[in-house]
């Protein structure tokens, strides 16, 4: 196991290099110059003294090679440069924002979860009943629909035509746990519906494969009821390949977060993503977009210890 | 199993149906879509753009025949429009990733390990950002525009392209066909062309009919934002945003645009799993 970390955690590293440079590179290779954005764009007409002086304070006059080594250098230490609009760290931005896109995707992991792994399973053991292809027809329609629409509709039915829940706004958990459950709901089931669309379809079409085996055979001759068959030993084996699968829809949700924060005025991560679009502060830009990659390498490694874990078979490759 | 008498069973007729269900409900879908969207002018009575103080988010009735939004611009017309806007972004954008991905794969396949790690490398990193960070991360850089909307979601669907073809290419690459090809003397270009290309096509039409699905998601995303053709352009994902902003006076011009989007992934997501069953004879049981 141990043998396995330690390799499986080097290969994130390199990963994470590998993430680091496409995004420095995607900067430097793109049209767009930052230094004419921090200007004020085309429009502002700077003159060539303003733009020498702001290439030189970047540090964009040195030769590339130059400035990737300082890039990759600082953003190790976890200097993310500053805010281009208030002169803020980076990092210090992130940091206060990212606890807040969490409150939303861990509740939106657990419901995906939670919904997903059962609804699987009842589509499978109900296989060429009614009940199997409307549970997987609503499926592939969770996964085809948009999250903002998700998002959209929900508001438009418990905020608008029920008026059950606020439509947007953040309150903190510390201040009033109530109000704060209550504006947490919507956008979690928003962002939780496609995870959970695709949790279910996993988990149906594992348990499909693991119920053909051998070993169910066996279990069924040995007199076992069908209950025990499906829950102790092909659920335990179907859930193998759906750890994966949760484990990149955690990655997956800090994309949807994105738009789901729009909506409801959530203000984690994204939020301040967008903000910094109409502004192109985009040393806030390319810190989100790294720290997100960052959390999609992460979570991936975890799942892939849990999945070591859960499965001796990895281990021994 | 009654696979030892030579050919495989044919499966009862029921389940062979229902495998084919979701082209049958697919392809209908789509051919429509692309009818309403070449023939979006002769279709439609009003122009998508003319806007109509007199009519501001009017229900549906026998001028309007959906209704109009809040600058009384005619909602099915507006739609009709913007399945172009979607179609096309769709197809354009998936035949770069396509192409770019299938160059890429066949040549991480036969050019030699360094270049094979670095193309495959490369590929899994782009694969850990979230595509729609990456996205409004470019967009706002290029600018706003539909070129540029092709671009970035073209560029981003490569990996799982090249992935797909890559490892189709490692597979058929050791069959015997293809080594008596390159016994005979073939170039690699010729074996690329004349014998591992026709043979993943499967695969990489699976690939591109999910692929649409999800370029229409990101595409619908991004225009929600903001960030897709700049306004008038009748972009479902900005109307979907644009009527959010009234939903109070009426849902309808919400719900047009969603269910559009959703049935159009929909159909694409369909077509890809039915042909994923249809050509992949691996999973058919």
């Amino acid at each position: 196991m141990l043998r396995y970390l330690l390799r499986r955690t080097g290969l994130s590293l390199l990963l994470l290099f590998v993430v680091a440079t496409i995004l420095f590179f995607s900067i430097h290779l793109l049209p767009g110059d930052p230094v004419l954005l921090i200007l004020g764009g085309d429009a502002a007409q700077p003159t060539p003294e303003q733009i020498a002086t702001v290439r030189a304070k970047l540090g964009l006059d040195k030769p590339l090679w130059l400035q990737y080594v300082t890039w990759l250098e600082r953003v190790i230490r976890g200097d993310l440069g500053r805010s281009l609009v208030d002169d803020r760290p980076v990092a210090r931005d992130l940091a206060n924002r990212l606890p807040r896109t969490l409150q939303l995707v861990v509740p939106a992991t657990l419901i995906a979860t939670a919904l997903g792994v059962p609804l699987g399973m009842f589509a499978a053991r109900r296989r060429g009943r009614l009940a199997d292809p409307l549970a997987s027809s609503t499926a592939l329609l969770g996964f085809s629909m948009p999250v903002f629409v998700v998002g959209m509709l929900l508001v438009a039915l418990f905020s608008i035509t029920l008026g059950w829940l606020p439509p947007t706004g953040y309150v903190p958990f510390g201040e009033d746990p109530l109000g704060f459950l209550r504006h947490l709901i919507l956008p979690a089931v928003a962002l939780a519906a496609a995870p959970m669309a695709i949790t279910m379809r996993m988990t149906r079409s594992s348990f499909l494969e693991q119920s053909s085996l051998d070993y169910v055979r066996t279990a069924r001759a040995k007199g076992l009821p069908e209950p025990a068959v499906a829950w102790r030993h092909v659920l335990k084996n179907a859930l193998l390949p759906v750890v994966t699968v949760v484990g990149l829809q955690i990655g997956g949700m800090f994309a949807g977060a994105v738009l789901v924060e729009y909506i409801f005025s959530w203000p984690g991560l994204n939020t301040l993503l967008l903000n910094s679009i109409s502004t192109r502060d985009y040393p806030i830009i390319q810190g989100v977009v790294l720290l997100a990659a960052v959390l999609f390498v992460f979570v991936n490694l975890i799942t892939d210890l849990c999945y070591a874990f859960v499965n001796p078979r990895i281990r021994y490759e | 199993m009654s696979e030892a008498a030579g050919r495989p069973a044919r499966p009862p007729l029921r389940h062979r149906l229902r495998r084919h269900a979701q082209i049958l409900v697919a392809l209908p879908l789509l051919a429509a879509l692309v009818l309403v969207a070449a023939a979006a002018p002769i279709l439609v009575a009003h122009e998508p753009n003319t806007l109509n103080p007199r009519a501001k988010v009017q229900p549906p009735g026998r001028v309007y025949v959906l209704g109009t939004d809040e600058f009384g611009r005619d909602l099915l017309s507006r739609l009709a429009y913007g399945a172009r806007i979607t179609l096309i972004v769709a197809f354009a954008s998936v035949i770069l990733a396509a192409v770019g991905g299938t160059a890429l794969g066949t040549v991480a396949a036969y050019a030699g390990r360094v270049a094979e790690a670095a193309i495959m490398r490369t590929m899994d990193g782009m694969l850990c950002f979230p595509p729609i960070l990456l996205g409004i991360f470019v967009v706002t850089f290029l600018g706003q525009s539909l070129a540029n909307l092709i671009l970035v979601i073209g560029v981003l669907y490569i990996p799982r392209f090249t992935r797909v073809v890559h490892s189709s290419t490692l597979a058929i690459r050791e069959l015997e066909y293809v080594e008596s090809a390159r016994a005979l003397g073939s170039s690699a270009v010729r074996i690329i062309a004349r014998a591992i290309l026709p043979n993943i096509l499967a695969p990489i039409l699976v690939q591109a009919s999910l692929a649409a699905g999800h370029a229409i998601l990101m595409e619908s995303g991004l225009s929600f934002l903001g960030l897709g053709p700049p306004p008038p352009a009748p972009s479902w994902g900005r109307m979907v945003e644009q009527s959010g902003r009234y939903m109070q006076l009426s849902l309808l011009p919400i719900i047009w645009p969603s269910a559009a989007i959703s049935v159009t992934v929909l159909a694409f997501n369909l077509l890809g799993d039915g042909l994923r069953d249809l050509l992949d004879p691996r999973l058919r049981k």
